[in-house]
This record gives C-alpha cells, sequence and structure tokens, in this order.
C-alpha cells in the first residue's frame, strides 16, 4: 500500500508524463480492443439474423446487396423480382412465402413493405397501435419513432426518388399506426408498410378523383370504356379512409416488383426442392442468408488479420516506448533511488515502485480503454446505421 | 563504551585506482566527532563504510555491536533502519512528497517500520520543533534552502537513530543558514544522546565537536 501511495504521489506530481504515457497506451489499446469487440458485436448481429432467415428469394446478381438489403435494409438496391415468384412458391404448397420490397426510404429510413406474415417471422409486435391495416398505414421500427420523434397519429413523407424528375410520383403521406417494440436489430431502424403501399410510393398504384363523375375541366377526352384526363385531374398524396377506394393499380398483378421473397420452407425436403426449382431459373435465385454472410464474414475477418498486424506493430512500439520512458526515468531519479536505498529501502521496493507506476498506468489506461471500447459498442452500431443510410 | 570501532579498514572502489585504508579508529556513544580533510581523501567513503553502504574489502567495522562488515544484505539494511540517520548536502528530499511525507520516507519505503498516528504526530511535532510546522502540506520546491535542509534533519530524526551522519550538511547554504542549521543539528543530537559524524571541508564549524579525524593524515599514517 505505501508502495503503492509512493507510485500516485510520483504520478500526480508529473501529471503531464502520466497524462501522455495513459493517452499512448489507452490509444494502443482502444483501437483493437474496439475493432475486435466491434467486429464480434457485428458478426453475431448479422449471422443471428442470417440464421434467422432460412431462403431468399432475389433476382440473380449482387448475392450480398440482396442479402444484405432484404435482411439488413442495407446496401445497393438489387434489381427486382415479380410478384409471380410469390405465387409460385404460394402454388408449390412448399413454404410461406414473405415479399419484401426495400426500395424508397420515408425522411431518410428505408421504407420496408412486407407482409403481415413477416411481424410474427420476426416477433415483431406494436408497443403502441397496430400492424399496417390498410393501404397508406405505417409501423415505425423504435429507433425511427425516436429519431424522428414520431407518435402514433402523426404523419410521416417519403422521400423523393428523383430531385431531377419532375414527371416522378409525388411522396406519399403515410400515416403512423404503430410504433414496435425494440428489438435491437435493424427492424428498429425501418419503416413497415404493406407491400401494396410500397406499390403506390413506386407509382404503379395510385388515387384520384372520380372521372367519371368529374366536371369537363379536368376530362381530355371521353371514349366508351375509357375517360382520359388531363393534367389538372388531381392524384392523391395521402391515402384516408375517405379516398381509399379511389386507389387502383395499373398493369399485370403477377409483374408488380419485389426487392425479394423470404421463404418458410415447411421441411428440409421442401427447402431443397424449392431452392433446385428457383436455381433453375435464369433470372431469379435462391439464397440461404447465413451461407452468405459467413462469405462476406471471411472476407472481414481476412481485413481483420490485416488490421491485428498492424496493431501488433503498434503494441510493440508502444512497449519500447514505454521501456524508453522507464529506462529515462530510472536514469533522471537515480539519485532519488539511492536516497531511498541509504535511508533503508530494499532494491526490491524499489523495483515493485517502478512497477507499480506502471501498473497504476496500466490499469487507467486499460480502464480507459475499456469504457471507450464499450460506448463506441453502444454507439457505434445506430451512427454506422446511420451512416450507411 | 565505543559506539563505532574500525580496525585494519581497507576499502577499494571496484574498477578504480582510489583505496582506504584506516588502521585504527573508535568513537565513544554520544561522541560527536568531525570527518575532515581534502577533496577526494575519502570522508565519504568512510562514513558511508560506517553505515554498511559500502563494504570494506578487509577489516571490521563495528557499530552499536553489529559487525556491519559481517552483515548480510538484509540484515545490514535493518541495521541502517534502526541505527543511522543520514543529513546530506543536496537534501536528497523527493520532491513529490509533501514536507509531512519527506519526514516519514524511512516509514514510507520500510515494511519493518510501522507507521501510524503516533509516528504521523511525531513527524508534526519534529517539523514543527524546526519551524515546518505550518508547512506540513507543501512541497520541497516551494521551500528555501534553509528550510529544506530543515526537512532533511527531521527525515533523519525521525527513526530516533543512535548514530546520525550527515556528509557536508551546509555545504549548500549562506553563511546566516549555516550556522542556525549546525546549532539546530547540534541541539537535536544533544537532545537524543546520539553520536554525531560530520564530513566538512569547513574548519569553522568544528568547535563544538569532540573529534576531529582528518582522514587524509589517518589513511597516509597507515600507507606501507
Amino acid at each position: 500500500m505505501r508502495t503503492l501511495l509512493l507510485a500516485w504521489r510520483y504520478l500526480t506530481y508529473h501529471r503531464a508524463l502520466a497524462f501522455i504515457l495513459v493517452i499512448c497506451l489507452t490509444i494502443s489499446m482502444f483501437l483493437p480492443l474496439c475493432v475486435n469487440l466491434m467486429v464480434d458485436y457485428y458478426e453475431r448481429d448479422l449471422i443471428e439474423r442470417s440464421q434467422a432467415t432460412p431462403l431468399l428469394i432475389g433476382a440473380r446478381g449482387n448475392r450480398y446487396d440482396l442479402v444484405l438489403k432484404s435482411l439488413y435494409f442495407t446496401a445497393e438496391q438489387p434489381e427486382t423480382i415479380a410478384w409471380s415468384e410469390v405465387e409460385m412458391v404460394l402454388d408449390s404448397g412448399r413454404g410461406i412465402p414473405i415479399p419484401l420490397h426495400v426500395r424508397y426510404s420515408a425522411q431518410g429510413q428505408p421504407v420496408a413493405g412486407t407482409s403481415p406474415e413477416y411481424f410474427e417471422f420476426r416477433g415483431l409486435s406494436p408497443k403502441d397501435g397496430t400492424l399496417p391495416l390498410m393501404l397508406g398505414d405505417a409501423v415505425l421500427g423504435a429507433g425511427v419513432a425516436r429519431k424522428l420523434s414520431l407518435k402514433v397519429g402523426d404523419y410521416l413523407l417519403t422521400d423523393q426518388a428523383s430531385l431531377y424528375d419532375l414527371a416522378s410520383v409525388y411522396p406519399l403521406k403515410m400515416k403512423v399506426v404503430g410504433i414496435l417494440n425494440d428489438t435491437h436489430t435493424p427492424d428498429d431502424h425501418a419503416v413497415f408498410v404493406d407491400y401494396k403501399t410500397t406499390w403506390v410510393i413506386e407509382g404503379i398504384g395510385h388515387g384520384h378523383t372520380d372521372l367519371a363523375a368529374a366536371d369537363r375541366s379536368v376530362i381530355l377526352k371521353r371514349e366508351e370504356k375509357n375517360v382520359v384526363g388531363n393534367a389538372a385531374v388531381l392524384e392523391y398524396a395521402e391515402i384516408t379512409r375517405d379516398n381509399i377506394n379511389e386507389f387502383h393499380f395499373h398493369g399485370d398483378w403477377a409483374n408488380f416488383p419485389l426487392t425479394s421473397v423470404i421463404v418458410l420452407p415447411e421441411s428440409v425436403k421442401s427447402a431443397t426442392l424449392v431452392k433446385s426449382q428457383i436455381n433453375a431459373s435464369k433470372t431469379i435465385q435462391m439464397l440461404v442468408p447465413l451461407e452468405v454472410i459467413e462469405e462476406l464474414l471471411g472476407v472481414v475477418f481476412r481485413v481483420k488479420r490485416f488490421f491485428d498486424a498492424n496493431f501488433l506493430l503498434v503494441a510493440i512500439a508502444t512497449a519500447l516506448f514505454m521501456v524508453l520512458v522507464v529506462m529515462l526515468s530510472l536514469r533522471i531519479r537515480q539519485r532519488e533511488m539511492e536516497t531511498m536505498f541509504r535511508i533503508g529501502c530494499s532494491r526490491m521496493t524499489i523495483f515493485w515502485l517502478q512497477v507499480s507506476e506502471l501498473a497504476i498506468i496500466l490499469l487507467i489506461s486499460a480502464g480507459l480503454a475499456g469504457i471507450l471500447s464499450n460506448g463506441v459498442l453502444v454507439f457505434a452500431p445506430d451512427v454506422l446505421r446511420t451512416m450507411s443510410h | 563504551m565505543d559506539m563505532i570501532r574500525l580496525d585494519n579498514l581497507h576499502f577499494r572502489y571496484p574498477r578504480d585506482t582510489f583505496s582506504l585504508r584506516i588502521p585504527g579508529l573508535a568513537i565513544e556513544k554520544k561522541e560527536k566527532v568531525a570527518f575532515i580533510g581534502p577533496s577526494g581523501c575519502g570522508k565519504t567513503t568512510l562514513a558511508n563504510l560506517i553505515a554498511g553502504i559500502y563494504r570494506p574489502n578487509a577489516g571490521t567495522i563495528m557499530v552499536n555491536d553489529f559487525n556491519v562488515s559481517e552483515l548480510s544484505d538484509r540484515r545490514c539494511r535493518d541495521f541502517r533502519i534502526s541505527n543511522i540517520g543520514f543529513i546530506f548536502q543536496e537534501f536528497e528530499l523527493v520532491e513529490y512528497l509533501n514536507v509531512h511525507e519527506n519526514i516519514l520516507l524511512p516509514f514510507l519505503v520500510n515494511r519493518s517500520l510501522v507507521l501510524n498516528s503516533r509516528i504521523r504526530n511525531e513527524a508534526a511535532t519534529l517539523a514543527n520543533s524546526v519551524g515546518l510546522g505550518d508547512k506540513l502540506r507543501r512541497r520541497p520546491g516551494k521551500l528555501s534552502q534553509g528550510e529544506r535542509q530543515r526537512l532533511a534533519i527531521c527525515r533523519a530524526l525521525i527513526t530516533r537513530p543512535p548514530i546520525i551522519i550527515a556528509d557536508e550538511p551546509t555545504g549548500n547554504l549562506d553563511p546566516a543558514n549555516t550556522g542556525l542549521i549546525m546549532q539546530l543539528i547540534l541541539e537535536q543530537v544533544e537532545e537524543r544522546e546520539a553520536t554525531f559524524l560530520m564530513v566538512s571541508h569547513d574548519h569553522s564549524l568544528l568547535v563544538d565537536f569532540d573529534q576531529v579525524v582528518d582522514v587524509h593524515e589517518l589513511a597516509s599514517g597507515s600507507e606501507p
């Protein structure tokens, strides 16, 4: 205890020296610790979610983009597939298809169009309000609600898909009907709507005044079966109970786009059969998300090994720096040590005094590095997720 | 009765040509002895030999019934803790400890000494007696030269050693402080009935000493 007191007194007296040493050691400990904690966190996060998602159908192309977009709502927009793929799985009776259309955003947050089965599949339940009940309803992940300060009954607008295309579809005003419980998964950071709502956002579906009953000022021409409106026809930017019946979709439903379809197979055999059936196609593919994520993590770990080698060099440099500081300190404090020896202090006590000083610095540095790393771990996922959107 | 007795002492620094030979020297209890002589004659070396810091190549050193030349390192350290109080020319205070902690330094660096409230109070009383009572929380860097040497004296006295060794204790002081410090040391030595050995160049300080040993003469008398 007395040695520790002396060591503490020395360090508090030489504050600047102690501070520099603590900063050097903290940085050299923090970086590898933080990277390892972050990689572990993401590995766990990615693996857990991909493990929970048995099969995924999407367009042929970049498998990473497809999995990341469908499971984590990040990455580039992959090619779309047609609604008929959902019907094909339904018709086969080999699994439950869950459609996903993740192409647009609302106030910077990804909008995920899906069916009610998704909420059951992911174990999502609303802490306020309900799940989407009708076209235009939105349910917010807990993180989105917090970030945008939205509550049930509020509205949010979808983001303009292209700022330079004046003819593009107007943003859709969506009503918040529910807020989901915190799950600490990417679902906390998404806006969920019915998949048909995403088709409205895309412009495939829309609503406007009944042209058959409209006055002549908005009619371009009337034909036997059709009425063609002019540009003065008012398109609805919001879906309400009053105008929901005016909303309709143009085109063949079977061709309507989806980002992907999650398939919950009935059995292993069903999974194999569906997989072989899908993979025979030249335009679509079926993936096991866990396999794709493990492949992706393999790349991450190869990069991490490079970082680990760098951290080792930093650690060696820091250790040499510490040795230099200790040697200089011993030389500068030679008289002090000699005085202590003369008044009866053993050489071993003098050695322990030096060790105690280093131990205090190491402990403070390790503590700081631990606190900083855990702090990063608490805040970084949100920060990185925000950056990736 | 002899407090210190040296017989046929020979000491030589490793890898150095200097050697010291003392045929014999006896110092009685409570005696005040000054070691004088030209620079490099071995005054400080002799003091360090008596304190057990250096080991002689030959001869015996008996101090307070301890044969210092034959003690193990550990026993020699214990001997030094319980028998010797040091006062140095350069004060050798620990800059990062305050006045109170500097006085208590022998207790802070020796596990064999028990540091309790009685010792803490004694350190404060000692500081008070040399005029440092109101500066207990100050660091040595904030003290004057005279105050620093008074602090060093307190540190030498706190273990109540029977022998006090002072190596040029006034060498770094102005004439006014020199007189005051010498008076303070001699008062404390007499009050504690300690044996006092002082290494000095300054012959004006030797009036109150019982024995003055010219180390150069003593050593050259033994030369073959």
